[in-house]
């Protein structure tokens, strides 16, 4: 019986190409169109904290990254054999163990962005983009979509994450990657660093500025109300 | 008084919204009616309250390097805190069952209040964080760390209500029309968060 449903199930599917124009849409649309941050509105928790420094936010998005691409195979291949009712715990772990591997390599490699980032490692867990895309696609796609997907949406999580911390570097202490980039002459002007840039509440209002340019040059994403 | 102090601080200073950002997904997502707001808000406040114990009793006697040493004086050099993600994770997904199981048993009204957020709570990270934090901050006993999770809770509630009653209001104002939705919610968070900025250093 098993065997007639898998014969069936390979002649449905006729075989694409690894980057068919579908599995591309995969990559690019969360890039824009679809963004984990400014229109699906996943992973905001653990994201705007660290994005005083780019240093802090090129290693949080690479550990998103790689969480992100194991959870979503593992579930993938998994995803037959995990009961409905216990999928989330299930999940939940899965992205635990993951998560715990990528702190253990930071506190060996990277121990002083390790400190900084303190608990927002631990907080991948509760990234709603991990869990979001967890439940959304890879629960039901084969492992070569889940891939691409986790990679589409890790990256348009990072470009996010990056242009906010660039922004906040620049104007909050005239850093990029913990090197100074305005120079000294324009401090002998009077030139001053912002203090607010550093401060939380500017990382809130720097995203609503990324969604309004977004939104205005892409005007079918505005909302009703 | 040092209750009190830790109360305040987790409320209005290290607010989980503006100082730290947890819980944003849903606070975003649920923030569109006072109701909602309000029913969310507690949930979290009720979750805190529970797990942040929970998890200091399972850090302090069971996790942390020595803890296990009331077992036998052998494990004094035991550290297993690299394992405390997946075990304060497991702890809050079972409680948020257990909590919604009993809840909906002895207390039905409460659980048509607050029965569709309970699911939800298992992955707002002001939840894992409420965790997290407390076993940062190294609390010195768990009357400190029950404290706190209420009090973060409280933060989080104050700031749902406060930015649902906004959104309610600001439907009839004119928002230019990208801005609409998302956009003026993060900005409108940014401008609280400044207000709340002015409780720094309060110290009591």
């Amino acid at each position: 019986m098993s065997e007639t449903v898998e014969a069936t199930a390979v002649v449905k599917e006729p075989k694409e190409p690894l980057f068919s124009s579908k599995n591309k849409r995969l990559l690019s649309d969360p890039l824009n169109d679809d963004n984990p941050i400014t229109i699906q509105v996943l992973g905001i928790c653990s994201a705007l904290a660290i994005t005083v420094q780019v240093k802090q936010a090129v290693v949080m998005s690479l550990s998103v990254l790689v969480v992100m691409i194991g959870a979503n195979l593992i579930v993938s291949w998994l995803r037959n054999l995990i009961p409905s009712r216990v999928r989330i715990i299930v999940q939940l772990v899965i992205v635990a163990a993951l998560v715990i591997l990528v702190d253990q390599v930071l506190k060996a490699y990277l121990y002083d962005v390790s400190k900084q980032l303190s608990v927002f490692v631990g907080l991948i867990i509760t990234n709603c983009i991990i869990m979001g895309r967890l439940e959304a696609f890879a629960l039901a796609n084969k492992p070569w979509p889940s891939f691409l997907d986790a990679v589409g949406n890790a990256a348009g999580y990072g470009w996010i994450l990056i242009a906010v911390a660039v922004v906040r570097e620049l104007f909050g202490s005239g850093k990029l990657y913990g090197f100074q980039v305005i120079p000294d002459a324009f401090y002998d002007f009077g030139y001053f660093n912002n203090g607010l840039m550093i401060l939380p509440p500017m990382a809130l209002i720097t995203v609503g500025i990324i969604i309004w340019v977004q939104r205005s040059r892409n005007t079918k994403l505005i909302e009703e109300n | 008084m040092e209750y009190v102090n830790i109360f305040i601080k987790s409320i209005f200073i290290d607010n989980m919204i503006f100082a730290y950002f947890l819980g944003m997904c849903s606070y975003l997502a649920v923030s569109k009616t006072v109701k909602t707001g309000v029913g969310l808000g507690a949930a979290v406040i009720f979750v805190l309250g529970i797990t942040v114990p929970i998890n200091y009793l399972l850090e302090n006697y069971v996790l942390k390097e020595g803890a296990l040493v009331w077992l036998d004086a052998d494990f004094a050099d035991v550290d297993l805190s690299f394992l405390s993600f997946i075990m304060f994770i497991a702890v809050i997904a079972s409680m948020v069952q257990l909590v919604e199981m009993a809840v909906e048993k002895y207390a039905p009204a409460l659980y048509g209040a607050l029965g569709i957020f309970l699911p939800l709570i298992a992955v707002n990270c002001s939840i894992l964080g409420g965790s997290l934090f407390m076993q940062e901050r190294q609390y010195a006993n768990i009357a400190e760390a029950t404290v706190f999770g209420l009090g973060s809770g409280v933060g989080w509630f104050l700031a749902i209500v406060a930015i649902a009653a906004i959104r309610e209001k600001i439907r009839y104002s004119k928002v230019p029309a990208p801005l609409r939705g998302l956009g003026i919610t993060f900005i409108i968070t940014g401008l609280m968060g400044m207000a709340f900025m002015s409780f720094m250093g309060i110290e009591l």
